[in-house]
């Protein structure tokens, strides 16, 4: 007799009433490949863990916020966000796209050089720009926001060496309706703060204020929140106007838009509740058409958009190294991706799946990382199948942020792989090695020799 | 191993605890398990019933068994026993 298909025996708590924090009757779809190749030939062919990223993703995503923006208001330019994800390949695509490069430090800087990019489309943010990014980004005509009034200073001192003029903008902060206000970055606006820098700058011969900058913040679920900047910094542009007779090129209303992703304690899933591109160029651009700005001076749009072009592009695959059960009964999956390697795991509720499910119950279950520490969880509470040692899962939604804040913790740091249009595989950062990682450091000559 | 006393299974799955007041839901599998200890099956026993009837091997199901009569007890749906 052909014996039956066997079910791993399951006991379940009912709660009647409200659902808990594991959350009920969600179904859990595997994902089993990633654009027609399966998780399992990327694991073997490139170890585990592993990022994957999708070039069709990153470009239809682009191509989808630009026209979003275009179809409204011609005089739109991004200008990619490197601290988002600055993996080359990754920039490269955005370059190709036509963005230009957002850099808030010397080395992301030197980066986009690097890459390609004319330092005169390199818009310099951060309060960190020491005296030589300064010089350099003046002699190479990139635009610098202008941070504080410390950084004014010094670049009134060192533009008339360079023989150039400075070109300029300031990051204005202000009051947008939401909370937090970020108030540490840039000149205030309802202070008077900004306008005071404004009237610094625009008298003096080294520098020439081109455009306004602001980043009113990020994940900002309130469309209305950017109309708000754009009506603020209008004004300034106005003002400029009637006091300097000055048109300012552009307006820079920075990063921010929320991607799909569910942050920590939002009741409903990010890609229920996150406004699409649409809603926010409907809003910031009907905020410069109805702006008092001249009709024939409208300033071009730069945005900085950083995890909503590439937070969907991004995957990371990895392996259950264990299952335990918790003093309390709940399961424990041990997977080898920790927080190391995604650093968002702090902010959102990742949606993490298997990439086969064997049988349909799931547990409630806490999703660990492989680190020794305490803080080292990828899902505090999930309703989630209940997987092997072994088994594969996938988390979605990484591309944004996790490359860049990425720290290196009791292993290496694995692969990055490319997919390319054509579904090609490219590895395009190599995981970290003993030799990589010991290359930097180095030993005294009185501790080089040990006995033991 | 030793089912608390007045504990009800229902035909589909729905099990009852008097003493807590608590209800659990339990798949095919652990329906057949906790079936077997109410008859007062042994540990074997109960791995030979289902290993007879399901594709399983013995390793992985003394593993899953191991896993599920920790959580009855977790549950408080077994007697303690003194060994
Ligand atoms: C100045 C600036 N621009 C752009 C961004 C990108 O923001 P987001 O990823 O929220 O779009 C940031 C992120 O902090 C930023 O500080």
């Amino acid at each position: 007799m052909k014996k039956l298909k066997f079910e791993r025996p399951v006991i379940n708590h009912i709660n009647a009433g409200v659902p808990d924090k594991f959350g009920r009757g969600t179904t859990i779809q595997a994902i089993s490949d990633i654009e027609d190749i399966a998780v399992e030939d990327f694991l073997s062919q490139y170890g585990s863990p592993l990022y994957v990223i999708s070039e069709k993703i990153i470009r239809d995503t682009y191509r989808e916020a630009l026209s979003a923006f275009k179809t409204r208001y011609p005089k739109v330019q991004f200008a990619w966000s490197y601290k988002t994800n600055y993996l080359n390949a990754v920039c490269k695509i955005f370059h190709q796209e036509g963005s230009w490069a957002e850099v808030v430090s010397g080395f992301e800087y030197e980066k986009a050089i690097a890459n390609g990019v004319p330092g005169s489309k390199i818009i310099f943010n951060g309060p960190d720009k020491s005296k030589e990014d300064l010089k350099r980004a003046i002699e190479n005509g990139s635009l610098i926001h202008i941070d504080h009034f410390d950084e004014l200073y010094d670049i009134m001192n060192i533009a008339p060496k360079t023989g150039k003029k400075a070109k300029v903008a300031i990051r204005v902060n202000m009051d947008a309706g939401i909370y937090p206000h970020w108030d540490r970055f840039g000149f205030n606006y309802e202070n008077g703060e900004a306008w005071t820098a404004i009237n610094k700058i625009m008298p003096n011969t080294d520098m020439e204020l081109i455009g306004l900058h602001t980043h009113i913040g990020t994940y900002i679920m309130t469309p209305t929140a950017y109309a708000i900047a754009v009506s603020k910094l209008a004004a300034l542009a106005v003002r400029i106007k009637i006091k300097y007779d000055y048109h300012l090129k552009y307006l820079d209303l920075g990063g921010g838009f929320a991607s799909k992703n569910t942050l920590k304690g939002a009741y409903l899933p990010g890609s229920d509740t996150c406004p699409s591109f649409d809603d926010y160029a409907k809003a910031i651009t009907d905020a410069l058409n109805n702006s008092d700005i001249q009709y024939d001076h409208m300033p071009t749009l730069f945005l900085e958009t950083g995890r909503a072009l590439i937070d969907d592009a991004g995957y990371l695959l990895g392996t259950v190294l264990a299952n335990k059960r918790l003093l309390d009964g709940r399961r424990s999956l041990i997977i080898d991706i920790g927080v190391n390697n995604l650093f968002t795991s702090f902010w959102y509720e990742h949606q993490i799946v298997p990439t086969k499910i064997k049988q349909r119950d799931t547990e409630d279950t806490t999703i660990y990382g492989p680190l020794c520490m305490n803080i080292d969880i990828i899902r505090a509470a999930v309703q989630f199948p209940l997987l092997e040692k072994g088994d594969q899962v996938v988390i979605k939604r990484i591309g944004a942020y996790n490359m860049t804040q990425w720290l290196q913790f009791i292993t290496y740091r694995p692969k990055v792989v490319l997919i390319d249009l054509d579904g090609k595989t490219h590895v395009i950062r190599e995981n970290e090695t003993h030799e990589s990682m010991n290359a930097l450091d180095k030993i005294p000559d009185h501790l080089k020799e040990i006995q033991l | 191993m030793k089912l608390k006393k007045n504990i009800a299974v229902s035909e589909n799955g729905f099990l009852f605890d008097p003493h807590s007041g608590e209800s659990y839901s339990l798949n095919k599998t652990a329906q057949l398990i906790v079936k077997l200890i109410s008859e007062g099956k042994t540990e074997v026993e109960i791995m030979n019933s289902i290993m007879k009837k399901y594709d399983v091997e013995s390793s992985a199901l003394q593993r899953y068994l191991d896993d599920f009569i920790m959580m009855l007890h977790q549950m408080n749906l077994l007697e303690k026993e003194d060994n």
